[in-house]
């Protein structure tokens, strides 16, 4: 084990898998000569040269084309957006492209390509840059999202996605590049796809998140533990897969749940998990499921609105005492 | 020993074999696109329809001289790029049958022709689609070091989609050898060129990223043969994309739907008239004729075999079963 930045077990990943495995390259706005804009790709054009570690122009169509294309032909490529808000220039390419060959060819060409970036909301970004859009993927057959919490999982869940036939939409957090914590240091260490995580055990309501939302449950949990109220916390993850069991298995136990992201509320990944839950547990539920999003406003810049914007552990902890009241 | 051939504007070298060999190819690719219509206007083939008829001679002077190891990529008017590959007709109309046999095992459809083991990655269904796909197939290519190059065929109309500038722009700057077909057929659907582009000179806007560009007769397939060769050639050994406009017609229209009536909107029948005197299968006929190597009794040997090909094809489609059901879960995920 070695402690270190989220950002840092990314980069490991990468390297990583780049020793690895000769197909895998890194493509990108600034990933190379200017070290990334985020640092995550910090030293990789020195260690592995031009041919692998790609500066592209700012030209989201043709990043994506060159990974998806060069994927199909064999290559593992990981195709870097400055920022998610990003790749919306890019929609034709993924959406219709990256996420479809595999089914439209019968199987006979596959695109083991990773898109990654900075995604989520924060820091007065305001409405371009700020957001969190991780439904409009899931929304398609064909991609698997992965959004890691923890320095661990970065590093494990990338190099899962990289090692991946599926074209894997790999959502970091800005808010967490510089969270620190304990990463396996053996290079065959991953973390598989649809496989939750228990944050945390409890029996009086399951907090199911992902990604950055996922430390707010888990502060919520420890004020509400003064109050006596035991919160189980999951992980999800990946989104596609999902552990349904573990969602499952949980309310089973605990007879409540408080689904939480910080994306917008309406048609979200926290609809989508209530509805399972109804679906799937209705008969071990002592109360409707809360959902926590955020309000359907574009983000606003000014401090106070943004706060109001995005989801926190309040909310989080509002949502809990209504599925206890 | 000196192998009968004839002598073409690019004083390159056609063997009469090879002559014979695109004749009988284009023909297939007409007769194969006639019997579509049938079997759509039967009913056996569903969805959209975009028949390649015209524009034989831009697929047939390119791809039959490729190797196995190079990629080809199109847009949605495929079926010609398809058999050009070497794809089994009978695969290809399967496809479009939606049969269990098809080339994507009824996946995909018309518009989604595939056969990887031939080399070509597909139609597609979105007009720019192709061309940041063929991007980064051609970055693979050089990636490894190989000495392939990609095809990629794309529209006139895809020209004012802007993944289209940016796939330009990128493969001059890494120097990724994709060769770009513009098949300028005139028509965006029923948008004539000057209609939707105010600067309609093609190979101004290739050259402006700094990439080397030619006009071709996209009627006259000898032409677009001997003057592509040492194009692919060079290409092989420097790893650079290349730009060729194609000067060619659609006689038919967009699709189905776009019948002649509805094309009485955008275009005359005497420009479609004019066009069609210069038929690519009848301009190299009637060169073979004159080289004394085509007769009237080899011209409907040929006929015979090509029209046995494609009623094989269909025989062979409806022969076939549908997909299974389980199927519809299958491939989603690499």
């Amino acid at each position: 084990m070695s402690v270190m930045r989220y950002a840092e077990a990314l980069r490991l990943a990468m390297t990583e898998e780049m020793e690895r495995d000769d197909r895998v390259f890194i493509c990108g706005e600034e990933v190379g000569q200017y070290q990334g804009t985020f640092r995550v790709t910090e030293g990789l054009l020195e260690r592995f040269g031009a041919r692998r570690v790609v500066d592209t122009p700012i030209s989201e169509t043709g990043i994506s084309g060159l990974a998806t294309g060069s994927a199909m032909a064999g290559l593992r490529p990981i195709a870097e957006f400055m920022t998610w808000s990003f790749a919306l220039e890019a929609m034709d390419v993924l959406v219709n492209h990256a996420a479809k060959i595999t089914y439209m060819s019968g199987g006979r060409v596959k695109c083991p390509a990773v898109f990654r970036g900075p995604a989520g909301t924060g820091n007065q970004l305001s409405a371009q840059h700020s957001q969190s859009l991780e439904a409009w993927y899931a929304h398609i057959p064909g991609f698997k999202i992965a959004m890691p919490a923890t320095p661990e999982d970065a590093k494990g869940l990338l190099k899962t996605a990289i090692r991946d036939d599926s074209p894997v939409i790999f959502m970091e957090h800005a808010g967490l590049y510089a969270q620190r914590g304990e990463v396996p240091d053996d290079p065959e260490f991953t973390v598989p796809f649809g496989l939750a995580a228990i944050r945390r055990t409890g029996s009086d309501v399951t907090l199911i998140s992902y990604s950055h939302m996922v430390g707010s449950c888990l502060k919520a949990a420890e004020v509400l533990e003064k109050e006596g109220v035991s919160c189980e916390v999951i992980d999800l993850r990946t989104i596609v897969p999902l552990d349904t069991e573990a969602i499952t298995a949980s309310i089973r136990h605990t007879h409540r749940a408080v689904v939480a992201q910080e994306e917008w509320k309406s048609v979200s990944i926290v609809s989508e998990l209530a509805s399972l839950i109804y679906e799937l547990c209705f008969d071990d539920l002592d109360a409707p499921v809360e959902r926590v999003g955020g309000p359907m406003t574009p983000m606003p810049y000014a401090k106070n609105l943004e706060r109001a914007a995005i989801p926190n552990e309040k909310n989080v902890i509002e949502a809990i005492r209504k599925v206890l009241a | 020993m000196t192998k009968p051939a004839v002598e073409t504007n690019q004083k390159e070298l056609v063997s009469k074999e090879e002559m014979l060999s695109l004749y009988r190819l284009m023909l297939l690719i007409r007769r194969f696109e006639e019997s579509t219509y049938r079997k759509y206007r039967e009913g056996k083939i569903g969805g959209y329809l975009h028949r390649y008829d015209g524009q034989e001679a831009l697929v047939a002077g390119i791809i039959p001289q490729l190797r196995k190891d190079d990629y080809i990529l199109c847009t949605y008017r495929d079926h010609a790029h398809a058999l050009a590959c070497g794809t089994d007709p009978r695969h290809v109309m399967a496809e479009l049958m939606g049969r269990a046999t098809g080339c994507a095992y009824g996946k995909g459809g018309s518009m989604h022709l595939i056969d990887p083991d031939n080399g070509f990655y597909g139609g597609d269904g979105i007009v720019g689609g192709p061309v940041p796909i063929a991007l980064g197939v051609g970055y693979a290519i050089k990636y490894r070091g190989g000495d392939q190059v990609c095809v990629c065929y794309f529209g006139d109309g895809a020209f004012n989609q802007g993944g289209v500038h940016e796939s330009l722009n990128m493969s001059a700057l890494y120097g990724i050898p994709v060769l770009f077909i513009l098949e300028n057929n005139k028509y965006a659907m029923g948008t004539r060129v000057e209609r939707s582009t105010h600067q309609s000179d093609f190979l101004l806007k290739a050259r402006a990223y700094g990439i080397e560009a030619e006009r071709m007769d996209g009627m006259d397939v000898l032409e677009i043969r001997s003057r592509t060769q040492s194009i692919i050639s060079n290409m092989r050994r420097e790893s650079k994309p290349y730009f060729i406009e194609m000067n060619a017609y659609r006689f038919l229209g967009h699709g189905v739907a776009d019948n002649p009536q509805q094309q009485k909107f955008y275009r005359s029948e005497s420009e479609i008239e004019e066009w069609k005197n210069r038929d690519p299968i009848h301009l190299l006929g009637r060169k073979l004729e004159k080289m004394g190597w085509l007769d009237d009794s080899e011209k409907e040997q040929i006929e015979e075999s090509v029209k046995l090909d494609v009623e094989e094809a269909i025989s062979y489609a409806e022969r076939s079963p549908e997909p299974a059901i389980e199927a519809l879960y299958e491939h989603v995920y690499g």
